[in-house]
C-alpha cells in the first residue's frame, strides 16, 4: 500500500498561477481496457510538468486525448480557462498545443524548412511560405539554442537535431504548450543536457511545457510538478522539490521498489568470448562495425554502452548468427566463423551462445504464436521436446513452458496464451527464460529492459546477475546508462562502429560516458 | 536510313510515348502519394472501349473523352476505396481492377455492338483530328527547320501536346505548391501529415482521383486519337509499361518522359521495319515487338540503378497514438 503521507501531499502543487492546462474527469476506455480511469490534472502557465508512470499506464493515451488523436469518453479539457474539444489534431493546434512524439513525426527525405511549413503553408504557393518561415527559424535559433540548417536533409540530420526540428515545428505554429513524450530515449547524455537547456529557456520565456518519461532523474532534474499514473489511474500530483526518486518510484508501481541493484564484487574466470577486429558491412554498403576488439570473462558481465544505431544492434546480430561479418570470434578458445558460410543462430545456439536480441517483438518472439510455441524457438530440435523421428512432444513442450513461466514469475502463466496478448515486461521474461534456462555459457543480451515496467525490470536484473554468480559470461546492450552503470562490471562504449573505449563503473560517471558516446574518445 | 524516314520514326515515337506519357504520370501521382497502383492498364483499357463507345455512338470525340475519363474515375475511386478507405491491399485491389476491366469491356462491347468485342471505327468527329500548328506550311520549305517542323512538330492531337505539357505542369505542382508538398509528404510519412493537422485521406484520394483523370485520357487517346476505335486488349500492357518507366524515371516527371520516349521510340522502331540487317545478321521483327517488354523485365529486375519508391508506398495509413 501506498502510504498515506505521499497521497496527502496530493494537489499541494495546486498552482496559484494561472493555468495553461486543465482536465476534468477525463476517462477513455479502448474494448475492456480502462485506459484512462477519470483523471483530473492541473498544469500551470509557465512550468514544466512531468508527468510519469510505467509502461501502459496511461500517459501517452491521455497526452493523445489532449492532441486530438483519441477522443475522450467523458470529461472536460481546459486550454488558458476556456473549455475546449479537440477532434482532431488540427484543432490542437489551433489551441495552441504542440508535440513532440517520441517516434518523430518528419519527413525524412524533405529539408528542414519543407518540414516546418508543412501542414501550415501560407497560401498555395510554397516560395512566401518558405522565406518566412526562414526568417521565424532564425529568431527561433536565436531566442532558444535551437541552431538547425534549415536547407539540411531531416535523414542527414544528428537525432538530437531532428528532434529540434520537431520543436521548431510546434514553436513555428505558435504553440505555448510543448508537449514532450520520451524526448531523452533517443539521444547522448550532452544532447540531453542541451534539450533541457532548451527547455528551460522555454519556460522562461512563458511556454508551459508537459514531460512524459519513466525516468526519475529526469523529472528530478528537470521538472516544477510531476503527476504520477498507475494503471490508468493519476495516482498523486506533487512539487518536484518535495519529493524524492524512491517516493515516485514507489507511487508508480504501488509498493516499495529497489532502484539500485545489489551486486557482489565481480569474480572472472576464464575468457569466454573473444572478439578481434570484428567488422560488418550493411546491405547499403555501409560499414557499420569498423573493427570490434573486445573479451568477456565467466563470471563477468561487459556492458555496451551507446546511444541507438551507433553498431551496437550489429554486433549483438553478428555474434547471434543472424547477420554476418568477418573478423576472428573465439569461444571458449575455438573459433567461430562470423561469415555465415559455416554457421547461423542455430550453431551458435549448439555451442552455448543465448541471445535475447533487442527487438523482442521482431527477432524474440512471433507475436502470433503461443507462448509454448516460443518457447521452443531455438530449441525446437532438443532431445527432450521430440516424440519420434517425426513428431514434436507438444505436451512436453507445454509442461516445460508452464515450468518456465512459474519460475520467471510470468503473469499470466498461461502457456496457450498468444504472445501478444502479454504485457511488455512478461513478453521479455518469456523470451529471457527461453535463453538463460538453457544454462548458455554466454548471453547476449540487448535492452534487457526496453518497454518493461519497474517490477519486472527488477526481477529481470537479479536474473542477469544470477547468471553471472553462476559463473556465466554477459554481453549486455543497452542504451539506458542508468542500466549499464549498475549492472555491469566492465563497461565498453560504441560510437558509429567503434569502442571509444572501456571504463570501470566505480571509476566514470555519466558526463565521461556521454563524451565517449558522442564520439570524443581516447582513440 | 535517310532524314525523312528519321523524321517519320520520330514522329511516330511522339504519338505511341503519349499514352505510356499520361498513364506514367498518373502511376507518379498515385505513387508519390503512397498508394501503389498497377490498374493503371486496367483504367486505360476501360477508359479506351467507353470514349470508343461513346464517341462512335455520338460521333462526338468530346463526349468521348468524357466518358472514358469517367470510366476510369470510377475505377481509380474502387481502388480509393479499398486501399484508402478499406485498408485493403494495393497490389489486389489493381489486379482485380485489371481484370474487371479486361472481362468487361469485351462483354459490353460485344453486348452492345456484336463485333466480337471491338467498337465501331470511328470517322470524322469521332477521332480527335490533326492540329496545324501556325506557320507549318509556310516553314515546310526550309531546309530541316521546315520538315522537323512540319512533319514531326506539328499535325499531333490535342493530347500529344496536352501530355508534353503535362510534364513541366506536374514537376511545378509538386515542388513548388502546397498541393504538392503535402502529396509528397503523405507518400513519405503519412503520420507527418496527419500530426500537421491535415487529412491524410483526402490527400491520397486527391491523388488518386489524379490518376484517374490521366489514364482516362492515354485511354481515350488509344481509342479515339492513336487508333479509330476500340479493338479487344488495345492497352496490350502499355500500363505496366508505364509501371516500368516510372520506376526507371525514379518517380519523377521529366525522367518519366524520357523513359516513356524511350519506349515509344523502340515501339516505333519496331513497327516501323520487319526484319533488321545488321550486317548479315537479321533481327526478327518479333524481337523488335518484344522490346519494349523485355526493356520492362530489366528495369524491373533492378538493372538500373537502386530505385527507392516513396517509403509509405504499399501501405494502408492507420492511425496510431
Amino acid at each position: 500500500m501506498v502510504g498515506n503521507e505521499i497521497l496527502g501531499r496530493q494537489d499541494t502543487a495546486a498552482p496559484s498561477a494561472p493555468l495553461a492546462i486543465e482536465l476534468r474527469g477525463i476517462s477513455k476506455s479502448f474494448g475492456p481496457v480502462q485506459a484512462n480511469k477519470n483523471i483530473s490534472i492541473r498544469v500551470a502557465r509557465g512550468s514544466i510538468h512531468g508527468i510519469i508512470g510505467e509502461n501502459g499506464a496511461g500517459k501517452s493515451t491521455l497526452m493523445s486525448i489532449l492532441y486530438g488523436f483519441y477522443k475522450a469518453d467523458s470529461g472536460e479539457i481546459l486550454i488558458g480557462g476556456k473549455t475546449v474539444t479537440i477532434p482532431d489534431s488540427q484543432s490542437a493546434i489551433r489551441a495552441g498545443i504542440g508535440m513532440v512524439f517520441q517516434h518523430f513525426k518528419l519527413v525524412q527525405n524533405f529539408t528542414v524548412l519543407e518540414n516546418i511549413i508543412l501542414g501550415a503553408e501560407e497560401g498555395r504557393f510554397l516560395r512566401p511560405s518558405l522565406t518566412k518561415a526562414r526568417a521565424v527559424l532564425k529568431k527561433l535559433a536565436e531566442d532558444y539554442e535551437l541552431d538547425v540548417d534549415p536547407d539540411a536533409v531531416v535523414e542527414d540530420l544528428s537525432v538530437g537535431h531532428q528532434q529540434r526540428v520537431e520543436i521548431l515545428k510546434a514553436l513555428y505554429r505558435q504553440a505555448d504548450i510543448l508537449i514532450l513524450d520520451e524526448p531523452t530515449g533517443v539521444l547522448t547524455p550532452d544532447e540531453a543536457d542541451h534539450l533541457f537547456r532548451i527547455l528551460r529557456g522555454l519556460r522562461d520565456q512563458g511556454k508551459t511545457i508537459v514531460l512524459i518519461t519513466h525516468k526519475l532523474r529526469e523529472i528530478m532534474e528537470i521538472t516544477d510538478h510531476v503527476s504520477v499514473m498507475r494503471r490508468g489511474e493519476m495516482v498523486a500530483t506533487v512539487t518536484t522539490a518535495d519529493t524524492s526518486p524512491e517516493d515516485l518510484a514507489e507511487l508508480m508501481v504501488g509498493r516499495k521498489v529497489l532502484l539500485h541493484v545489489e551486486k557482489s564484487p565481480a569474480n572472472p574466470g576464464r575468457t569466454v568470448l573473444e572478439v578481434e577486429n570484428l567488422r560488418v558491412v550493411d546491405d547499403n554498403k555501409v560499414e557499420r562495425l569498423r573493427g570490434i576488439s573486445l573479451q568477456v570473462r565467466a563470471g563477468e558481465i561487459l556492458g555496451i554502452a551507446g546511444v541507438a544505431g551507433n553498431g551496437q544492434s550489429e554486433l549483438l546480430q553478428v555474434l547471434g548468427g543472424i547477420s554476418n561479418g568477418t573478423g576472428i570470434v573465439r569461444l571458449n578458445g575455438e573459433s567461430l566463423d562470423v561469415t555465415g558460410k559455416h554457421s547461423d543462430g542455430q550453431t551458435r545456439r549448439a555451442k552455448g551462445i543465448a541471445h535475447v536480441p533487442e527487438d523482442r517483438q521482431h527477432l524474440g518472439l512471433i507475436m502470433d504464436f503461443t507462448a509454448w510455441e516460443n518457447m521452443a524457438f531455438g530449441y525446437h530440435n532438443a532431445p527432450e521436446y521430440q516424440r519420434n523421428a517425426l513428431l514434436m512432444n507438444n505436451e512436453a513442450l507445454r509442461a516445460d513452458t508452464a515450468r518456465k513461466m512459474e519460475r520467471f514469475d510470468v503473469r499470466p502463466p498461461n502457456p496457450t496464451l498468444a504472445a501478444k496478448s502479454f504485457s511488455g515486461g512478461n513478453q521479455q521474461k518469456i523470451v529471457v527464460a527461453r535463453e538463460i534456462e538453457r544454462n548458455p555459457d554466454l548471453l547476449l543480451i540487448g535492452q534487457p529492459t526496453r518497454g518493461v515496467d519497474i517490477g519486472a525490470i527488477e526481477f529481470i536484473h537479479k536474473q542477469i546477475l544470477a547468471l553471472r554468480e553462476a559463473g556465466k559470461a554477459i554481453l549486455l546492450v543497452s542504451v539506458e546508462l542508468d542500466e549499464i552503470m549498475s549492472l555491469s562490471d566492465r563497461i565498453a562504449v560504441m560510437f558509429d562502429g567503434r569502442i571509444m573505449g572501456e571504463r570501470l563503473p566505480d571509476q566514470t560517471n555519466e558526463r565521461e560516458l556521454g563524451l565517449l558516446m558522442a564520439g570524443m574518445g581516447d582513440k | 536510313m535517310d532524314f525523312l524516314t528519321l523524321l517519320q520514326i520520330l514522329d511516330s515515337t511522339l504519338r505511341l510515348a503519349t499514352p505510356l506519357l499520361l498513364a506514367c504520370l498518373a502511376g507518379m501521382f498515385s505513387e508519390r502519394a503512397g498508394i501503389f497502383d498497377i490498374g493503371l492498364e486496367g483504367k486505360m483499357l476501360a477508359a479506351a472501349f467507353v470514349s470508343g463507345a461513346v464517341a462512335a455512338v455520338t460521333v462526338n470525340v468530346w463526349l468521348g473523352l468524357l466518358a472514358g475519363i469517367g470510366a476510369s474515375l470510377l475505377l481509380a475511386g474502387i481502388h480509393g476505396l479499398a486501399s484508402i478507405t478499406f485498408r485493403g491491399n494495393q497490389l489486389i485491389s489493381g489486379v482485380a481492377i485489371n481484370s474487371l476491366a479486361a472481362g468487361l469491356t469485351v462483354l459490353i462491347g460485344q453486348n452492345w455492338f456484336g463485333l466480337g468485342g471491338r467498337t465501331p471505327s470511328l470517322v470524322g468527329d469521332g477521332r480527335f483530328p490533326p492540329l496545324t500548328l501556325p506557320f507549318s506550311e509556310a516553314l515546310a520549305p526550309v531546309p530541316v527547320i521546315g520538315p522537323i517542323y512540319h512533319d514531326l512538330i506539328s499535325g499531333h492531337t490535342f493530347l500529344v501536346y496536352g501530355a508534353m505539357a503535362l510534364v513541366p505542369a506536374s514537376w511545378w505542382l509538386l515542388s513548388r505548391t502546397r498541393f504538392g508538398l503535402r502529396l509528397r509528404a503523405v507518400g513519405e510519412n503519412p503520420a507527418a501529415v496527419d500530426t500537421a493537422g491535415v487529412s491524410v485521406v483526402r490527400m491520397r484520394f486527391a491523388a488518386v482521383a489524379i490518376c484517374g483523370v490521366l489514364c482516362g485520357l492515354a485511354g481515350a487517346y488509344l481509342a479515339t486519337g492513336l487508333s479509330a476505335g476500340f479493338v479487344k486488349d488495345m492497352t496490350a500492357g502499355r500500363g505496366f509499361i508505364a509501371l516500368a518507366a516510372l520506376i526507371f524515371a525514379k518517380w519523377r516527371p521529366v525522367q518519366a518522359m524520357g523513359a516513356c520516349l524511350l519506349f515509344g521510340l523502340l515501339e516505333a522502331i519496331a513497327n516501323r521495319y520487319q526484319n533488321i540487317d545488321l550486317g548479315g545478321v537479321i533481327i526478327p521483327v518479333q524481337f523488335m515487338q518484344a522490346l519494349p517488354y523485355i526493356l520492362t523485365v530489366v528495369i524491373l529486375a533492378g538493372f538500373v540503378g537502386k530505385a527507392v519508391p516513396p517509403r509509405a508506398g504499399g501501405e494502408p495509413y492507420v492511425k496510431e497514438r
